[in-house]
């Protein structure tokens, strides 16, 4: 006989049940399956109707986001054997609206994020003729980490701030701005800024800090708000003490 | 059943749709633009893309030089007024990238950094550290996010292109977390849906990529070009079939039988020299250095494991320091999925299913022979890949020809009066048979694990790195009752919400029809060119075959094979020569 372990899935068919339900199920126990491939055994072989999203197997599409064991992870990148004896917990990614079994809806995401602009902002862009915006490695080096985000989720699931406000922007919207605030060709910090010191936006945050914690990519959220809250009061100091200059 | 409109209806979110849709906007501001995915757009599988992209920018290399390159790596099957349009045009698409953003590797004065890659006489290839498919997608995704005229239809999934007088006027969509049928009226219709590596169990592509629009495209009666050109990269990790990059082996890296022995050097790759040496031995191209690996197998010189034979990466020499710099991505895969550090240990490998050369059939403007209809990206054969695409030209490709498919499509678009009305009939005719077939269906007895699992045991069997045409034939027919058991299938899930299994049973349908096309066109190339090896003709026959294949559905039976001559413009046919 092989071995086996048991996984107990979070169920939700809202076409069939008003509260999501809890299934268990036994699967073969490999010891180079990653959490993600029991998913898949389950899908394959045993029930069609489990519902998840995945694709590519290897953390860096950022969908298959889930809570397994009360923590938010990539199912593709904790294995089997990091659990042993089971059973493991899968659930969806806390604090998002479920939409089926382990599906949760970010849309609410996707709206916030294009409301900090993220994309480079220019007064004028030079023509193409002239080549690339030099930007030395060192320059590179002060907003790569911000920029390595895989926009997976799991930040905000972790995020008790965005669990009780969901008006709260939220950690990854928030490095992602940083990430073109500290880019070298960038100059819409101060447009950022102006939308990011509004409610919902960086003082919402209490200083948590378990969106670094989850984060796989390291991207460390905290710190991105962090810099952000000492820019802004520094700007809001600037204001007071000298109007004039502020900008 | 939900009905709306655009003018220009780009299916996929991965580079190349996204570029399409930032040229439309930019084309024509009175355009409606629209871009449908069945994945939210980062997700797209661009997003895995490692060791960079191919432009011509450095003062030591020329544009001659990357086409002479792509056009010997392809085997002389590349058409050259193709190739010719990409390295022009490609300097520039990297640039704009640059200046929207992308996080690109640097030189210590600034300028952008580049890389060698394999098959490449010249280092052009720009990279962002081993992840510059993740950077260069997320820096398009987030620059249309700037643009108002770019709608989206995120997770919604085309299951059927209309056309209607001869004209494609749009697609029939499953909306996946509703269920609801979303009818898509278009003046002009781009798919950009990317390849089809899961049509192999063995692959380095991820579960999206099923080859939906190719299939969407052949049942539209568009051709599908060159299918049997599959890509098999030499280097990705047992089981998984994770890539480990070619930069890698850019950076210095060695591929060493059981032995420690760099055995490239008996396949007429070159000799081992300490530095890595532009195109040879280890910068061969990927077709080769797949094909030595089968031959060292049948020596008996590769190492054996639970997951099939393989052979040793070994990049320790680089140091830490390089490794942790340039290769950073490659070292947290191997620690995470096979438990070493390729600072210290040596990373297994063996070939993998990784890149369609062949696609939709286009012309040099992403224009498909079905009017109304443009492809770009890896779900089209323009063709600039030939018979074996080089390393770092294909995100590339999706920047140049994804732009020039927009700009085709926006100009074509612009001329259109109003979209049919009739194509709403149709498109509830796509909704019943969706009920019917699926949904609704109670008497079927086939699951879809067993059907797909027995497509990929076929297909690695027999259209594999060396095909015979007994073979080949034999996997036409297992397709064929695969096509049939097909009808039979029945789902578990009968629900609206978020079915992915669904979804999954019409990705497996497309794959089908893929998978047929590339064992007809594999069948009819009775020689051996680039990827295509066949052990029956094992030389290249430039009298019958420097000819494109093109695969048309016929209304029962496999896909009728016609060819095409290849366009040439300065390259005459010559020999493949690597290590000299
Ligand atoms: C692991 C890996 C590494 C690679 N490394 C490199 C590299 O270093 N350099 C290089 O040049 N190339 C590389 N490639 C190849 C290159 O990444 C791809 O060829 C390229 O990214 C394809 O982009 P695309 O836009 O054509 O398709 P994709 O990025 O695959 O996007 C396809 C899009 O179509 C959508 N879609 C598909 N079907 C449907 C449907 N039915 N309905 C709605 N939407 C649909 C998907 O949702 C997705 O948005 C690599 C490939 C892999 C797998
Ligand atoms: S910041 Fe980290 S945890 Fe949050 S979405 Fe980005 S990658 Fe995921
Ligand atoms: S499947 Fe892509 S991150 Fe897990």
């Amino acid at each position: 006989m092989a071995e086996t372990i048991t996984l107990s899935v979070a169920r939700y068919r809202p076409e069939e049940e008003a509260e999501p339900t809890v299934q268990t199920y036994e699967v073969p126990y490999r010891k180079d399956w990653v959490v993600l491939d029991a998913l898949n055994y389950i899908k394959d072989q045993l029930d069609g109707s489990l519902s998840f999203r995945w694709s590519c197997r290897m953390g860096v599409c950022g969908s298959c986001g889930m809570t397994v064991n009360g923590e938010p992870k990539l199912t593709c990148a904790v294995f089997l054997s990091d659990y042993l004896p089971g059973p493991i917990r899968v659930e969806p990614l806390q604090y998002f609206p479920i939409v089926r079994d382990l599906v949760v809806d970010i849309s609410d995401f996707l709206e916030k994020l294009q409301k900090v602009k993220p994309w480079i902002i220019l007064k004028e862009e030079k023509p193409l003729s002239e080549g690339e915006y030099r930007q030395t490695p060192d320059q590179l080096d002060t907003y790569k980490q911000f920029s390595m985000c895989i926009n997976c989720m799991l930040c905000y699931a972790a995020c008790p701030i965005y669990g009780l406000e969901p008006g709260f922007v939220g950690p990854a919207a928030i490095a992602l701005a940083q990430r073109y605030n500290l880019d070298s060709r960038d100059m819409g910090a101060q447009e950022r800024l102006d939308i990011l010191s509004q409610k919902g936006g960086i003082w919402d945050c209490t200083f948590v800090g378990e969106c670094t914690k989850v984060c796989p990519e390291n991207v460390d959220p905290a710190g991105a708000i962090q810099q952000y809250k000492l820019a802004g009061a520094a700007h809001w100091f600037k204001s007071l003490l000298l109007p004039w200059g502020a900008k | 059943m939900d009905v709306s409109s655009c003018d220009v209806l780009v299916v996929g979110g991965g580079a190349a749709g996204l570029r399409a849709a930032i040229a439309i906007a930019e084309a024509n501001l009175n355009l409606r633009v629209a871009v449908i995915s069945k994945v939210y757009p980062m997700r797209s599988h661009t997003v895995s893309a490692e060791g960079g992209a191919a432009a011509v920018i450095k003062p030591n290399d020329s544009l001659d030089e990357h086409a002479y390159d792509t056009i010997s790596g392809g085997d002389w099957l590349c058409d050259q007024d193709a190739v010719e349009a990409f390295v022009n045009e490609a300097p520039v698409e990297m640039l704009r990238l640059e200046h929207w953003g992308c996080p690109w590797s640097r030189q210590p004065d600034g300028r952008v950094a580049v890389r060698s890659f394999g098959g490449m006489k010249v280092e052009r290839t720009w990279f962002a550290a081993d992840k510059t498919g993740f950077h260069m997608l997320h820096s398009l995704f987030q620059t249309t996010l700037k643009y108002e005229a770019i709608q989206r239809y995120d997770e919604c999934f085309v299951t059927k292109l209309l056309v209607e007088k001869g004209r494609c006027q749009g697609v029939v969509a499953i909306e996946v977390a509703t269920g609801k049928i979303l009818a898509i009226t278009a003046k002009a219709v781009i798919l950009a849906t990317g390849g089809c590596g899961k049509v192999f169990p063995f692959t380095t592509n991820g579960a999206i990529k099923t080859g939906d629009g190719m299939a969407l495209a052949y049942r539209a009666g568009a051709p599908l070009k060159d299918m049997e050109f599959v890509q098999y990269h030499p280097t990705g990790l047992p089981l998984t079939g994770i890539l480990i990059t070619e930069a890698t082996r850019s950076e210095g890296g060695w591929l060493l039988n059981k032995d420690g022995y760099r055995y490239l050097q008996d396949y007429d790759l070159g000799k081992p020299q300490p530095k890595p040496v532009l195109r040879s031995m280890e910068l061969g191209p990927r077709d080769r250095l797949s094909q030595a690996f089968v031959k060292e197998q049948a020596k008996g010189r590769t190492l054996e494991g639970p997951y099939g034979h393989y052979v040793h990466l070994d990049i320790r020499h680089l140091g830490e320091k390089l490794i942790d710099k340039k290769l950073p991505f490659v070292r947290a895969l191997c620690r995470k999925y096979v438990n070493l550090d390729p600072v210290k240990e040596m990373i297994p490998v063996r070939p993998v299913v990784h890149y369609m050369m062949g696609g939709i059939h286009t012309d040099i403007y992403g224009a498909t022979p079905l009017p109304g209809l443009y492809a770009a990206g890896e779900a089209a054969c323009v063709s600039i890949n030939g018979a074996n695409r080089l390393g770092s030209n294909s995100l590339t490709e999706c920047l140049v020809f994804g732009a020039r498919a927009g700009q085709a499509a926006a100009a074509f678009a612009a001329e259109q009066k109003e979209t049919n009305p009739a194509i709403s009939a149709q498109a509830r005719d796509e909704q019943r048979r969706l009920e019917e077939s699926f949904l609704r269906k109670t008497d079927g007895k086939e699951r879809i694990a067993p059907l797909r699992e027995e497509m990929h045991k076929n297909m690695e069997a027999c259209a594999g790195i060396y095909r015979t045409g007994a073979e080949l034939k034999r996997a036409a027919q297992v397709l064929r009752g695969l096509q049939d058991r097909f009808h039979d299938l029945q789902l578990d899930d009968r629900s609206y919400t978020f079915n992915t299994e669904l979804t999954a049973a019409l990705e497996l349908s497309f794959m089908l029809d893929v998978a047929e096309g590339i064992v007809a066109s594999a069948f009819a190339r009775q020689e051996s060119r680039g990827s295509h090896q066949r052990t029956d003709h094992p030389q290249r026959d430039d009298d019958k075959f420097l000819a494109h294949s093109l695969a048309y559905r016929s209304p029962e039976g496999p896909p009728r094979i016609e060819h095409l001559p290849v366009t040439i413009t300065r390259w005459p046919p010559g020999q493949r020569v690597y290590g000299k």
